[in-house]
């Protein structure tokens, strides 16, 4: 036989790769796509295709009958509605918590300023399990001022899913960081042009932060909607309760596959669409979390 | 004309507290609003965080309850030793009046009960009200590992086990993912966007979902190696087998966070500059060769990273436990957090669910220390 060509050689090399990169994939994405048929399946199609790869096709009795009776049997909507409020009111304000606190470590003078900044990346180090129980304590006696006077106890409400959560040190550092690297004739610039502190947070610093403030909302908007420990211990009522731990509803019904499936998709479904769409900023926000310290 | 010094001595209090010392004067402004833009966040961070954290150190060290009639007290170290004590203790078989060993009905050495070295002996004062964690035969003796809190025993060594195994695991399987990928083919950002959406999903999702792939009966996992074997393969209930739990968890774990790893491995490949590989191969490096001497040496920094990002958050190993096996089977997948919250707020008993996340906190602290240890530059 003679030998092959060095460009046959790699071309076969490179085919070798993709297919063993398109094999990897089925690893990835095969629970995924489980899911998302499953959910369109009648229960008795669904337990008898587990028992081959026709769990993988969509094909028979298909139809959305599973978010129809997922949908009636919880609550769905009011919880999704919940998922939406608290995570859009937490991504906000931390934009603007951990922004303009950063904006002035970076660009601002005072007293103490280091050690606080010391302080803060030294909080990277505790995980959340650990406060989770003395936070419990401290939310349940702080006040708030509601329609009827003041009430002592955060327990079962939006706030105490929202408040805890609106600054964070990761958020202040990824920031500070971006701020930094900013150059200091920007503001140099705009205090000779007689600008307030104000006018230039918002008018010079941050029209210019788009990659930044994308990476704090992604990474704060994934650790809302995916919330659980902590709004399972702190809420109690229907009304309130965020759509992750809607989910518990599910957990000791072992029959309904396919409603299960439907809440499993209607969940996950959001957070895939976004990450579609912003794949890069999604993946590089990511993977800039676990550079930090 | 006076100086910047009697400037700032006569200036209001605000101005000498705030004004860094060798700031001028006319930047009071900066120093009132520099606190004033932090304030919000480092309020929020105070009580949100700080506060709970020193609360979770005193707690610790008191018998708090959430609801109790009698009041708190100190209770120094106790709760911590009881979380801790372990003990190692020798039976010696039992012998007849000749002085030889009695052997049971089936032909092993008989011991004495435990329960008579455990329960209130005035001989062992050391060893009241502990319990058995594992044994085993050392010549005609039987060694008896013994602790207080088997429970959270188990659930710390079955953490440590988690972290231990799956930073390897997932680190290396993210590196080879992140070799795979660190080509210029097309569709390359497709694959990593692939690789990496697990990632984005949240685990009390992925943890539902792997209930049903890892179910005994109609499990996919059973019917997909049932495929692959031609159905040789005799099913395995994935979650209900003390044996075959923990790797379950395991698994799933690392199939959920190697993207995460794996971008973090490519981001480390891309700092590797090509010269360094054009000149290896024009030395006549191959493929291991070049991965040996040129990609491993310039990772090091990004291993020890991959590392203890996948420890630290192993250690805080919950949601999966919570979701798929509460613990169980036979506390074989009991976690440190899973059982702090069992205790802290299933039981209400804050000042033991404390005390467990200082233990926590201390080994996520020994972790850091160590890393930064490994990663200080070295001038």
């Amino acid at each position: 036989m003679a030998a092959m060509t060095f460009e046959t050689r790699q071309r076969l090399l490179i085919s070798l790769r993709i297919s063993l990169m398109i094999l990897i994939s089925a690893i990835f994405i095969f629970p995924i796509v489980f899911m998302i048929v499953s959910s369109l399946k009648p229960d008795l199609q669904l337990l008898r295709d587990s028992g081959s790869l026709l769990a993988f096709v969509p094909y028979g009795d298909i139809s959305l009958n599973n978010y129809a009776d997922a949908f009636e049997r919880v609550p769905m909507a009011q919880f999704a509605l919940n998922s939406i409020f608290t995570t859009a009111a937490s991504v906000a304000a931390s934009l603007l918590l951990n922004s303009l606190a950063a904006f002035s470590f970076a660009f601002l003078k005072w007293r103490g300023k280091a050690l606080v900044l010391s302080l803060i990346i030294a909080t990277f180090i505790v995980p959340f399990e650990v406060i989770a129980i003395p936070l419990l304590l401290v939310v349940n006696s702080l006040p708030w001022l509601g329609a009827g006077g003041i009430e002592i106890g955060w327990l079962n409400t939006y706030h105490v899913q929202i408040i805890p959560f609106i600054a964070d040190s990761l958020g202040i550092f990824l920031f500070y960081q971006y701020f930094r690297d900013l150059p200091d004739e920007l503001v140099e610039a705009a205090r000779i042009d007689g600008a307030n502190i104000w006018q230039i947070y918002a008018r010079i610093i941050m029209p210019i932060s788009g990659p930044i403030l994308a990476t704090v909302a992604i990474l704060k908007f994934l650790g809302m909607w995916n919330a659980y420990i902590w709004p399972l211990m702190t809420i109690r009522s229907e009304e309130l309760r965020p759509i992750m731990v809607g989910l518990q509803y599910f957990f000791q019904l072992n029959t309904a596959w396919g409603e299960i499936m439907a809440y499993l998709s209607i969940v996950t479904i959001p957070v895939l669409i976004f990450y579609l769409a912003l794949q890069r900023a999604f993946i590089e926000s990511i993977a800039t979390s676990g550079i930090k310290g | 004309m006076t100086t910047a010094a009697e400037a700032r001595k006569n200036a209001p209090l605000w101005v000498r507290l705030l004004l860094p010392k060798d700031a001028p004067l006319y930047q009071r402004g900066d120093a009132i609003f520099g606190w004033l833009l932090a304030l919000p966040a480092l309020l929020v961070l105070t009580i949100f965080l700080v506060i709970p954290f020193l609360m979770a150190f005193v707690m610790s060290f008191t018998n708090q309850r959430l609801v109790s009639p009698n009041p708190t007290e100190w209770v120094g170290m106790r709760n911590f030793e009881r979380l801790l004590t372990i003990r190692a203790f020798t039976l010696e078989p039992e012998r007849d009046e000749s002085g030889a060993i009695v052997y049971d009905d089936d032909g092993s050495i008989a011991y004495p009960r435990l329960r008579n070295f455990t329960r209130k002996n005035p001989d062992y004062p050391e060893l009241n009200g502990l319990r058995e964690v594992t044994s085993w035969q050392a010549g005609e003796n039987r060694t008896v590992i013994l602790a207080a809190d088997v429970v959270f025993l188990r659930a710390l060594i079955n953490t440590l086990i988690f972290a231990g195994v799956i930073a390897p695991l997932q680190g290396g399987c993210a590196l080879l993912l992140a070799l795979l990928l660190n080509q210029a083919l097309p569709y390359i950002n497709v694959f990593r966007a692939i690789y990496f959406a697990p990632v984005v999903v949240s685990m009390v999702v992925v943890s539902l979902l792997w209930r049903f792939i890892y179910d005994g009966q109609n499990g996919l996992l059973n019917t997909m190696l049932g495929i692959v074997t031609f159905g040789s393969f005799q099913p395995v209930d994935w979650l209900g087998n003390p044996y075959t739990a923990m790797p379950a968890l395991i698994a799933m774990s690392a199939w959920q966070a190697v993207g995460f790893h794996m971008v973090i491995w490519l981001s480390g490949l891309q700092t590797i500059p090509t010269s360094l590989y054009e000149a290896a191969g024009l030395d006549g490096a191959g493929a291991w060769q070049k991965f040996r001497y040129v990609t491993w040496p310039g990772l090091r920094n990004t291993a020890v990273l991959v590392l203890i990002v996948i420890v630290i958050q192993a250690m805080g190993l919950f949601v999966q436990v919570d979701v798929m096996t509460r613990g169980g089977p036979l506390d074989a997948t009991q976690s440190v957090v899973f059982q702090a919250v069992q205790r802290g707020y299933d039981k209400q008993d804050i000042a033991e669910g404390s005390a467990i996340s200082v233990v926590l906190f201390v080994i996520v602290l020994v972790i850091t220390i160590v890393n930064r240890y490994l990663t200080r530059d070295k001038d």
